[in-house]
């Protein structure tokens, strides 16, 4: 009997103090939660793992603290659609979700969890960073916060790294979405910047809102940091746990595939797509045609719009596509088309999803802005990063494909391991307009009868159509194919399981010198 | 309001609407062309065109205002 009275007490102490950490910081900062339309961080949690289930280390940090619940930070271990994940979540009724020692001491250690485990690991950041009065325990130390970014960088392309903002990232704790694989952004509440409004005008003089220093819609449409904006938590946590669903656990591992769909019902690619390369059709439409109804998760889509990069899938197999989009500036590559697309190349490859390259591209963009913001190296970026990848690539050439556009978009000497074109597509190293102002410009100014200059014209774009003729392209082994814009999905589909075998030779050089 | 301003640099190609024309979201109000490309530049709001910038044919400069648009 003694025992159990002496254990009851225990237990007694045991569930008050576990009440005490899991009902979080002081009442009057779960009234802001609601009043900003946030959850608390325990309900985030229940929210992204199934059944609301998971396993909790830490919990207990700082517990001799009266204001300092988990110190700030609950970092758990449960499944999202079947797969184990490790997570990190800043409580902000906790100081703000700021940093102390043992916060950071944890997000360490479920970040080596998630590598031991290897398992992909999620950051649920809000937070308003460091905790100043602590920064010699937290910041320069060798398990100090630098390490978490340390961690960050050894795990990616290891691990799926995943960030939701629900609130600031602020200074240093930036630095947790920008070295994620994906930052999913909640508008309105999500924000990210080096120094506040408030530092900015003190340092620098500058008087901004805290929207336009680092909101999360400027972030998805402006710097890129983000890559998908959503209107509030629920769906951000639905975004996650979806984006999941086509990645492997790690780098070793392979995706799963779901049950194939048919495509959306639409109209068929031969009445999308424009004979006259120079009009604009809308890509998206395309892209229906070719992959699985509903299976689009697209990234960055309100940045650099000219170009789409989105997760698919063909026949139940996820896919990373890569598309112009000529509605949109001509589908003319500029320098943050470059960004946006390296990443989306290095995130597939890294995770053995096969690429498919749509190209209806006039080239990457010419003029002094560009130039003048290093356009060349951006685009030797994208190509780097497009040729070193070793996932199944396939290129489809749509309509035209001019310059360097060519190489962006793994044309021919790029090792595809198919260059597939439509009957319309159109190889070059410019269009035919601007090749023959190229090549006769002297010429055309020299004819002095506006008829016989028209005439003239005419007659030299046609012989550069004929040069550039895509049966003459395969006659040559340019192209390995051409299919009919109605059977494109088949045969991807088709090809797409052929080389799911692809060997993939990893070179005993440590990495290129990459050109930015 | 919307000022409908130039997506790149390039020439203005065609212009689609007067000044007091009434013009719906997502209708082409001006085209330009730059890299051999024809380039739409849609209405993002309904309202009334209350002012036009430049004529066919014209270089402009990326985020030059095209088109006013109140709503």
């Amino acid at each position: 009997m003694t025992n159990n009275t002496t254990n009851t007490a225990y237990n007694k102490k045991l569930e008050e103090i576990t009440a005490r950490v899991l009902a979080g910081g002081a009442e009057k900062y779960h009234r802001k939660l609601e009043e900003q339309g946030k959850l608390f961080v325990r309900e985030r949690l229940r929210l992204l793992f199934d059944e609301g289930q998971y396993v909790e280390d830490g919990k207990f940090a700082n517990c001799e603290a009266d204001d300092l619940p988990a110190d700030g930070v609950v970092t758990a271990t449960g499944r999202v659609g079947g797969q184990t994940v490790c997570v990190m979540a800043n409580d902000s009724t906790v100081k703000a979700g700021s940093w102390g020692a043992r916060t950071v001491e944890k997000i360490i250690r479920i970040q080596e969890t998630a590598e031991k485990l290897r398992v992909p690991i999620l950051y649920l950041v809000d937070s308003a960073g460091a905790r100043i009065t602590d920064q010699l325990e937290m910041f320069p130390n060798r398990r100090g916060a630098g390490r978490i970014f340390h961690n960050q960088v050894r795990l990616s392309g290891m691990i799926p790294q995943v960030c939701i903002l629900f609130g600031p990232s602020a200074a240093g704790g930036a630095y947790i979405p920008a070295f994620c694989d994906i930052v999913i952004m909640v508008e309105g509440n999500a924000s990210m910047y080096l120094g506040s409004p408030r530092m900015a005008e003190k340092v620098i003089g500058e008087k901004v809102t805290l929207e336009e220093m680092g909101g999360a819609r400027m972030h998805c449409t402006v710097s890129g940091c983000g890559d998908v904006l959503v209107e509030n938590e629920e769906q951000a946590i639905v975004e996650a746990r979806r984006y999941l669903s086509y990645f492997p656990a790690n780098h070793e591992t392979l995706s799963k595939p779901t049950k194939a769909q048919d495509a959306k019902e639409g109209r068929s690619l031969e009445e999308i797509i424009p004979e006259n390369q120079n009009a604009p059709f809308d890509m998206y439409e395309a892209i229906e045609q070719l992959v699985d109804e509903n299976s689009l998760f697209e990234i960055k889509k309100l940045f650099a719009a000219e170009v789409i990069t989105t997760l698919a899938r063909i026949d139940g197999r996820p896919v990373g596509i890569i598309a112009n989009q000529p509605k949109v500036k001509g589908g003319v590559l500029f320098v943050d088309s470059a960004d946006k697309v390296t990443k989306f190349i290095t995130l597939c490859d890294a995770f053995s999803i096969p690429l498919l390259f749509l190209a209806d591209v006039p080239g990457f963009m010419i003029g002094t802005t560009v130039e003048r913001q290093g356009i060349i190296r951006h685009g030797a970026k994208l190509i780097m990063a497009m040729s070193s990848a070793t996932v199944p690539k396939v290129s489809v050439i749509v309509r035209k494909a001019y310059g360097a556009g060519l190489y962006a978009m793994a044309g021919p000497a790029f090792e595809p391991d198919v260059c597939i074109a439509l009957p319309t597509a159109q190889i070059a190293v410019m269009g035919p307009e601007a090749a023959v102002n190229a090549v006769y410009s002297n010429k055309i100014e020299a004819i002095t009868d506006p008829k016989e200059k028209i005439a003239f014209i005419k007659e030299k774009h046609e012989e550069y159509k004929q040069e550039i003729d895509i049966y003459k392209m395969a006659s040559e082994l340019i192209i390995d194919e051409i299919v009919a814009p109605h059977n494109l999905r088949s045969v991807l589909a088709t090809r797409f399981a052929y080389y799911e075998t692809k060997e993939i030779k990893k070179t005993s050089r440590k990495h290129p010198v990459y050109p930015v | 309001m919307q000022e409908v301003k130039a997506a790149m640099a390039g020439t203005i190609f065609s212009i689609d609407v007067k000044v007091g024309d009434l013009v719906t979201k997502g209708q082409v109000v001006i085209i330009l062309e730059s890299m051999k490309m024809e380039i739409p530049l849609e209405a993002e709001v309904d309202g009334t065109v209350t002012a036009i910038n430049g004529q066919e044919g014209d270089f402009v400069n990326e985020e030059d205002v095209l088109v006013t648009i109140q709503s």
